[in-house]
């Protein structure tokens, strides 16, 4: 058992996002997002999940968070004077973000929890995962494609200089 | 195969990471940083799915992370190209000096 190793990686994300959260610097949280990012991978590779954690490295480490730190740079945003909402939105969002964080632990304790299956060697790699999408998933597969292509549109209308 | 522990404390890590990004949305007033925190929520999720999809032996769990990644790369291309506009328009990225469209 290598449990310690996991507490230690989870602690170590928990820390990361909560920098995300609360850093006063968008940088920051930005750095924040990707050691989170990264840390999630590792966990991923802890659940045999080998292809989504290479995926998670290249497409949210290497490309969303990389778009975040062009828009951060690009409107030149500098340490906020005032980082939070108003003290009693804060109070609020603290207590019902607690609130659920509690519930759904609460949930998870209740009912019998799932352990590790038996899996095969090749469980997590490509062949299996492009066995699924390509054959049950392939109209939600197809529907990415749209979807992707209505975002690209979107972005580069939005992204003009005038708006007509 | 590297077992680190059982899949069930996967799924308290992505309930304690979903609330995080959840308080983060409800306390931050910077747009870009609210982003963040729904991205932060957003991996909780995945991070569910896949622990689940372990736990089950099944692959279509790691099947729809997938599609989360692509909603999310979408989304984030979209957002963030909203918020460039709107600072040029408005210099601000403050979300209570946005208020046009609040009842």
């Amino acid at each position: 058992m290598i449990a310690p190793l996991f507490v230690l990686l989870a602690l170590l994300t928990v820390a990361a996002s909560l920098v995300v959260v609360l850093h006063r610097n968008p940088v920051y949280s930005a750095l924040g997002l990707v050691t989170t990012l990264f840390l999630l991978a590792v966990l991923f590779v802890g659940l045999d999940a080998h292809l989504v954690a290479a995926l998670q490295i290249i497409v949210y480490a290497g490309a969303i968070v990389v778009l975040f730190l062009f828009v951060i740079m690009l409107l030149n945003l500098q340490v906020e004077p005032r980082t939070l909402a108003p003290a009693p939105l804060v109070v609020t969002g603290a207590v019902l973000g607690g609130a659920l964080g509690v519930a759904t632990l609460g949930v998870l304790g209740r009912d019998p929890l799932p352990l590790a299956a038996v899996v095969g060697p090749g469980y997590g790699g490509t062949e299996p995962l492009a066995e699924r999408l390509f054959t049950a998933y392939i109209v939600p597969f197809e529907l990415t494609s749209v979807l992707l292509l209505v975002a690209i549109i979107g972005a580069v209308v939005l992204g003009k200089k005038r708006l007509s | 195969m590297l077992t680190l522990a059982p899949p069930a404390w996967y799924l308290a890590l992505s309930a304690v990471l979903f609330a995080i990004g959840a308080m983060g949305v409800l306390i931050r007033r910077n747009l870009i940083v609210m982003f963040m925190a729904i991205e932060l929520m957003l991996n909780a999720v995945n991070l569910a799915f896949v622990a689940l999809a372990r736990g089950m032996g099944s692959m279509d769990g790691q099947v729809i992370v997938f599609f989360v990644m692509a909603v999310a790369a979408a989304e984030a291309a979209v957002g963030l190209a909203i918020m460039l506009q709107l600072y040029r328009s408005r210099a601000t990225i403050n979300a209570d000096e946005v208020t046009t469209l609040r009842w």
